[in-house]
């Protein structure tokens, strides 16, 4: 009787065992690709006075403007990140640091994604102090110094938020980190235009979130490796 | 055959205990989610605090809450009781586990000494009062039911607490070395290039609700929001204070450093200390060659 129960105990252990091991997702050539774009009229963007910075000031050729929403050609709309909400069947292998710009006053990228657990790196490029401080709710809300020269902060954000990110310094600078279970995620250029690519067929919610204007989602279907297309339209407001 | 019989009397006694142990966890959760929206925060019943061989129990706390707290920070524990609308700035939010003053890294959870010790000295510049009036153990009791308002009491483990080096010899140097700290960790682009608390940030800052929020002013001698010794001052600027615009500087400011800049900011407080003596009596022999803190300056050099 004994004898029985451990047989069938060890195939069990060596069946998760294997189902751990080789349970790789699945790798796809399906993507999805689109435009996002507005109707309605979107607020006027501000200049932005570096002087009272002048090292960063100097940095900049072009007159600087806020970048809660930026247009493009055709009504398009940039920095708007497109990812898949629902559906997502994993992305295999480490993803590589996702990395953090403080350059002349401003936060390069404007809004970074990465994915929950993923390690970011902030660097100061500047000859000025900036603090660093992530508006987290979901996550822990943290605030720290990073004079010039200072080594990178290197940290994560644990769980799925859309964090906005201030340096109080420097109260015109202002970027968003959008931390996202899903590897499978893409930002809109100054075209609007995005890609997510490496889905298997499968069902999915894509989202878009533009960080004035919140979220819109569609469902897309892949059958195979096929590019499907997904276009978003945001009503804009001028405040 | 007995064997068996009693297997079955076996497993039907285990079947009722099971059943009545779920009852009592599902009688629990649900008493727990009517007295707190905040799903997988520690239970009232069973939450204490520790300070100093004194434990807290948080269905004490619960009571001295309903008494003396409820009409700043709230039913709900969210600062938004009935007297919040008068004042500024606003009653903490318990519900986000956010706290200005710890011993404990930037985004970790304070000690519990930490809130008692907040509780027993209340904040200056706040409507915050002192509690020096409730014992010992209904302060420690107020600390357990403090936590008991966000699940990040129950999943996370306070921060580790700053170890603070004993203090360097307060000089002329130290001051000098801290005022050129001041200068390159651009702490008056806040706080002023004198310490009056009106850098050229300082009229736009805003804590983490967008509320306004103003910068320490120096020049008014009072005690800082966490405390008032030496000690206090370094650990302030070390950990930062959650939720304001004030960052830590750990990562960036050594020991000795962090000493020297205590020494400087002394120095800034008309109050008769060591430090203010000591740079007034710089101040009357090297005043001309003192450059102001302020941009284009050489970094306040000597």
């Amino acid at each position: 009787m004994r004898l029985k129960y451990f047989v069938a105990l060890a195939i069990v252990i060596m069946v998760s065992a294997a189902m751990v091991v080789f349970a790789q997702p699945p790798a796809g050539s399906g993507s999805i690709t689109g435009k996002v774009t507005y109707t309605g009229t979107p607020p006027k963007m501000k200049p932005i006075d570096m002087s009272k910075e002048p090292s960063c000031a100097k940095q900049h050729t072009t007159p600087v403007t806020t970048e809660n929403v930026v247009t493009g050609p055709g009504n398009s709309l940039e920095w708007v990140v497109v990812f898949i909400s629902a559906g997502d069947q994993g992305a295999g292998g480490p993803s590589q640091a996702a990395r953090y710009d403080q350059k002349g006053c401003q936060y390069t990228p404007h809004v970074l994604p990465l994915e929950a657990e993923q390690q970011l790196q902030i660097y100061n490029d500047d000859q000025t102090s900036h603090n660093i401080h992530p508006l987290a709710k979901v996550n822990q809300e943290w605030n720290k110094s990073q004079p010039p020269g200072s080594p990178p902060i290197d940290t994560k954000w644990e769980k799925p938020e859309f964090i906005p990110v201030k340096c109080n310094i420097h109260p015109w600078m202002h970027g968003y980190f959008v931390v996202l279970k899903t590897a499978h995620y893409s930002v809109t250029g100054n075209d609007g235009s995005f890609e997510i690519k490496g889905l298997p067929a499968g069902k999915y919610t894509v989202t878009a979130w533009q960080e004035q204007y919140g979220t819109k989602t569609q469902d897309v279907t892949l059958s195979g490796s096929e590019a499907k297309t997904a276009n978003f339209v945001f009503t804009a407001t001028p405040y | 055959m007995i064997p068996n019989k009693l297997a079955v009397r076996f497993a039907l006694g285990s079947m009722a205990l099971l059943t009545l142990g779920a009852t009592v966890v599902t009688a629990q959760a649900t008493h727990v989610n009517s007295v707190n929206p905040n799903l997988g925060a520690p239970s009232v019943e069973s939450e204490q605090s520790h300070i100093d061989g004194v434990t807290g129990h948080a269905y004490n706390g619960k009571k001295l809450y309903r008494r003396f707290c409820i009409g700043c920070h709230g039913p709900d524990g969210n600062g938004e009781g009935e007297n919040a609308q008068w004042i500024d700035p606003k009653p903490r939010d318990f519900t986000e586990a956010t706290f200005k003053c710890r011993s404990t890294p930037t985004g970790t959870l304070p000690t519990d000494e930490d809130l008692y010790n907040a509780i027993t000295r209340g904040f200056v510049t706040t409507n915050m009062p002192q509690w020096r009036p409730l014992s010992p153990q209904q302060r420690a009791d107020l600390v357990a039911f403090v936590k008991t308002w966000s699940p990040r009491w129950a999943k996370e483990k306070s921060g580790t607490p700053l170890t603070i080096p004993s203090e360097t010899p307060i000089t002329i140097d130290s001051i000098l070395r801290g005022r050129a700290m001041f200068q390159k960790l651009e702490c008056w682009k806040c706080h002023g290039p004198e310490g009056h608390g009106d850098g050229p940030s300082a009229a736009t800052l805003t804590d983490d609700k967008s509320n306004p929020i103003r910068p320490y002013n120096f020049s008014t001698g009072t005690r800082f929001m966490c405390g008032e010794t030496n000690q206090d001052l370094y650990r302030i600027f070390m950990t930062g204070l959650d939720g304001s615009p004030m960052p830590s500087f750990a990562d960036v400011v050594k020991p000795d450093e962090a000493w020297d800049l205590v020494h400087f900011l002394r120095t800034m407080q008309p109050l008769k200390t060591q430090e203010a003596s000591l740079w007034q009596s710089y101040v009357s022999a090297h005043g001309k060659d003192i450059k102001p803190i302020g941009p284009d300056s050489a970094a306040g050099a000597q």
